[in-house]
């Protein structure tokens, strides 16, 4: 039987250098950050950084950017769940002193 | 390879290309490949769910003791913190090199970034276990000896349980992650990689990526919180 030939994509090494770049501006950045009272707005500037930092992560180092559409499916479905998983724990901790409880 | 050793050696032979294992229940190396990734990926999706618990945990007890967790942050050491993150983007940027090298079937170079990724892992691994030590000296770790000046104690030990915990379970999977390399330095050093198979080295490739990942977000949630107080 004949193969099918179909070579893998190969990044070029100066787009791995960039994110690498990039990953390492960003994380001076965050930590700067950290020094600057900047109010509730602290933890969204570290989180936001945090989610481009594994953002870049993912789309050049993993290939997620290269390979097949199912890849960044299970991705997304992957962080679906996790999103369940916090969220609606949340709603529970973070709203359970909204209401008095009959009781207690 | 999952087939038997036999259809290993004829897929080889077929495809006349050193290095391009095709196990007989593909039809090419394409499919493979994918099937490959997809698995890996699968697997960690798992693991996001895994380190996922620990977080939640982290969030919500975060922000039942804000105060507690900000002034034990403080005793963790921001410049380790900050370095360990570089050393840890910069393996990523190596092992990225090695699963490109293992794609262009470069020997000698797969052979050099692995072991620069597994030397910075390592780094890693030491500058960790040098602040482990740091904080039993200090006291710090949750147990009999634990001490912190403040009413708020009980709390901040919460937040260094969680931080062995989260920091831990990093290294564990950074540990397994050097094992993985090895035997991957090995392939690599047989020539078993090339442009058609280098399937388990993009694989490695993704847990060592993945375990990168967990740490971006251990590192701002656990070393930068409250450090402006």
């Amino acid at each position: 039987m004949k193969l099918r030939v179909s070579e893998a994509h190969v990044v070029p090494v100066g787009v791995y250098i960039a994110v690498f770049l990039a990953l390492l501006a960003l994380t001076a950045a965050t930590t700067a950050a950290a020094f600057h009272d900047l109010g509730p707005l602290n933890n969204v500037v570290a989180l936001g950084i945090a989610v481009l930092k594994a953002t870049l992560v993912v789309l050049f180092f993993m290939h997620v950017r290269y390979g097949t559409r199912l890849i960044p499916l299970v991705v997304a479905a992957g962080l679906f769940w996790l999103v369940i998983l916090i969220a609606l724990s949340l709603t529970d901790y973070w709203t359970r002193g909204w209401l008095g409880v009959p009781g207690r | 390879m999952h087939a038997d050793a036999a259809s290993s050696a004829a897929a080889v032979a077929a495809s006349g290309h050193a290095g391009a294992a095709r196990a007989h229940h593909f039809d090419s190396p394409v499919q493979q490949r994918e099937a490959a990734t997809l698995g890996m990926w699968v697997f960690l999706v798992t693991e996001i769910m895994f380190f996922g618990g620990l977080f939640l945990a982290y969030v919500i007890y975060r922000s039942t003791f804000p105060h507690a967790f900000a002034a034990a942050s403080h005793e963790l050491d921001i410049v380790l913190g900050t370095t360990n993150t570089a050393v840890l983007i910069a393996s990523s940027l190596t092992m990225a090199l090695a699963v490109r090298s293992a794609q262009l079937g470069r020997r000698l170079s797969v052979i050099l970034c692995l072991i620069l990724t597994m030397a910075l892992g390592a780094v890693f691994l030491g500058i960790k276990a040098y602040e482990y030590h740091h904080k039993f000296v200090e006291g710090l770790v949750p147990g009999a000896g634990f001490h912190f000046p403040g009413p708020e104690a009980p709390h901040a030990a919460m937040f260094f349980c969680l931080y062995f915990g989260l920091t831990g379970l990093h290294a564990l999977h950074m540990i397994v992650g050097e094992g993985v390399l090895t035997v991957m330095l090995v392939m690599g050093a047989k020539g078993r990689f090339g442009p058609q198979y280098h399937n388990p080295i993009e694989c490695a490739g993704l847990y060592w990526h993945f375990v990168d990942i967990v740490w971006i977000f251990l590192f701002p949630l656990l070393y930068l919180i409250g450090r402006h107080g």
